[in-house]
């Protein structure tokens, strides 16, 4: 494989479903060997980007490779290759660790003299030892969460598709997943991961995209992101709400980039405004200011 | 890791490593529930047996040159077939696909919806085979006679299981919900194991509906069944086999094209 090949690449794909483009003439090329984290809010087209990638879902127009094979008329073959995370818990309950992740040993052609090294190898990396021979619906959220990573990592794959890995899980859970995520990605996996979590891309995307409307409306790492949208530092200021209408509307007058946070009007790229900059806590800016001002959306 | 030699070569449809993979998983789920499955399979053509057998049987001895007892232990390896491979056909398909998802997961993984599909069927229809014998094995403590040829009754309840497998993941692929089966089991399934020479000949039917029970897999199933359990085979037999045959073939090939329709958007 030569690292000049994108992991995944598309040209102008678009998929409408009736009269909703849930992708839109999407450009994307994610280099082998990166975490690449695309970031959106729900209905951004986020997982539909990801059901086209193992084509459950058939683009309407456009290009798609994946390591190098066209979709999707090859995608068995890509799919050889790459592990899937989905976001909906599809697990078998029936079913213990153990036999879940031999059966997909199995479905993903592990020579049979390595198979039982890779379950362990699968076991281990979600740190499931213990549980391996637990039936599934006796695990809990965060267990469950981590035997679906274990699955798609199962055949030691080069890519990996991260559908929302961390929704809906407590704080602590989320740390857990975190480290294993990142441990692959250290190991030199190729990773894509949707997210809506602004933390979570901000924690361990090497590059994030930034969906709307089905579409990447920018790209970068995350500090060329703020950088580039929401500057150095942010003003924020609190007030009664006339005095932060009043704010606003002379934040839209001077053409200061600005969002509502909260309680506060929060003033973005504020090193740049020649100390025109209003009274209020000073803080760093970060990818949530970015997000916000590029999406116009204010999630979690 | 594949090397790229190897992640190069073409893959081609119907893979035996795909339809091996999909089937462990059935087989694995099997190892669980077994028991109860092997005794439904026992116990309901015993009752069957009982009722018809001796309950009915003691109006009629016999139909044609057959003992009654024997018509219907023959019969009802078809409709042990019928229920053993139609109601998983549709249940496990529509519950595994809408339900538990486990269709997603496993079309995620290098297998495409014609594999899926195929060993899904290709299971069901390896258990009503074997299965099928379980009439015939209960059949013999009421005073049927061991044939050889009722050995040939694995391969025709295969073959029979196998498209009333395919028939209920068609059915399952185009119903919106799960309630939809009643209309099936009641206005479909029920008529055809009726009219189909499991319990009285179709001969003492009107003509018209003679015609329609020819029709009928079902009672191309049991007249080979018949056939083989009590040594009367004939050329029409080549018919019957035929037409189980073609059934199984195009009911799968729909099978496949409907739900592909569904899991592929």
């Amino acid at each position: 494989m030569t690292s000049a090949r994108p992991a995944i690449e598309l040209r102008s794909v678009s998929k409408r479903f009736g009269e909703i483009h849930a992708v839109d003439r999407l450009d994307l090329t994610v280099p082998t060997g990166v975490c690449f984290g695309l970031l959106g809010p729900n209905g951004a087209g986020k997982s539909t980007t990801m059901r086209m990638l193992t084509a459950q879902t058939l683009a309407d127009e456009g290009s798609i490779e994946v390591l190098g094979f066209p979709l999707p008329r090859e995608s068995k073959q890509a799919r050889m290759a790459m592990g899937v995370v989905p976001q909906l818990d599809n697990l078998d309950v029936e079913l213990t660790c153990r036999q879940i992740l031999v059966v997909f040993a199995r479905l993903y052609r592990v020579p049979r003299s390595e198979r039982a090294a890779a379950v362990e190898r699968a076991l281990a990396i979600a740190n499931l030892e213990p549980r391996a021979d637990t039936i599934v619906r006796d695990l809990s959220g965060g267990m469950r969460r981590r035997l679906l990573v274990a699955r798609g990592l199962i055949h030691s794959p080069q890519l990996v598709l991260l559908d929302e890995p961390t929704v809906g899980l407590d704080p602590q859970v989320r740390q857990e997943l975190w480290s294993l995520i990142d441990t692959q990605r250290s190991q030199g996996v190729t990773i894509l991961m949707s997210t809506h979590y602004i933390e979570e891309a901000e924690r361990l995307a090497d590059t994030v995209a930034v969906m709307s409307g089905g579409r990447i409306i920018a790209q970068g790492t995350p500090t060329e992101l703020v950088r580039a949208h929401a500057g150095r530092e942010v003003v924020e200021v609190y007030g009664s709400p006339d005095e932060l209408a009043e704010l606003e509307a002379r934040a839209t007058a001077n053409g200061w980039r600005h969002r509502r946070s909260g309680p506060a009007v929060a003033v973005l790229g504020a090193e740049a405004l020649n100390g025109e900059a209003p009274e209020g806590v000073r803080r760093p800016a970060n990818l949530e200011d970015a997000f916000v001002a590029l999406t116009g959306t204010e999630i979690e | 890791m594949n090397p790229p030699a190897r992640s190069r070569e073409r893959l081609g449809r119907l893979e035996p490593a795909a339809l091996a993979g999909v089937m462990l998983r059935d087989v694995v789920l099997f190892r669980r529930y077994w028991k109860a499955t092997t005794f439904s399979s026992v116990v309901q053509p015993t009752i069957y047996l009982l009722a018809f057998g001796l309950g009915f049987g003691s109006l009629v001895s016999r139909v044609g040159h057959v003992d009654y007892v024997q018509y219907v232990a023959t019969g009802v390896v078809a409709t042990a077939v019928l229920f053993s491979s139609a109601f998983p056909g549709m249940f496990n398909t529509f519950i595994r696909w809408q339900f538990q998802r486990t269709y997603d997961a496993l079309l995620a993984a290098p297998v495409d919806v014609e594999e899926l599909v195929t060993a899904e069927i290709l299971w069901i229809s390896i258990r009503s085979g074997v299965y099928g014998l379980a009439p015939l094995a209960v059949g013999m403590a009421f005073g049927l006679q061991f044939q050889f040829g009722m050995l040939l009754v694995v391969l025709i309840g295969f073959v029979t299981g196998f498209g009333f497998a395919a028939f209920g993941v068609l059915i399952a692929a185009v119903a919106k919900t799960i309630d939809n089966f009643n209309y099936v089991t009641s206005a479909v399934l029920t008529p055809m194991f009726l009219v189909a020479g499991t319990f009285f000949p179709i001969s003492t039917l009107p003509t018209g509906l003679r015609t329609v029970a020819k029709f009928n897999p079902l009672y191309h199933c049991v007249a080979l069944v018949r056939d083989v359990s009590l040594n009367t085979m004939g050329r029409e037999d080549l018919l019957h086999a035929a037409v189980l045959i073609g059934f199984a073939l195009v009911m799968w090939r729909l099978a496949i094209w409907q739900l592909e329709k569904r899991l592929i958007n």
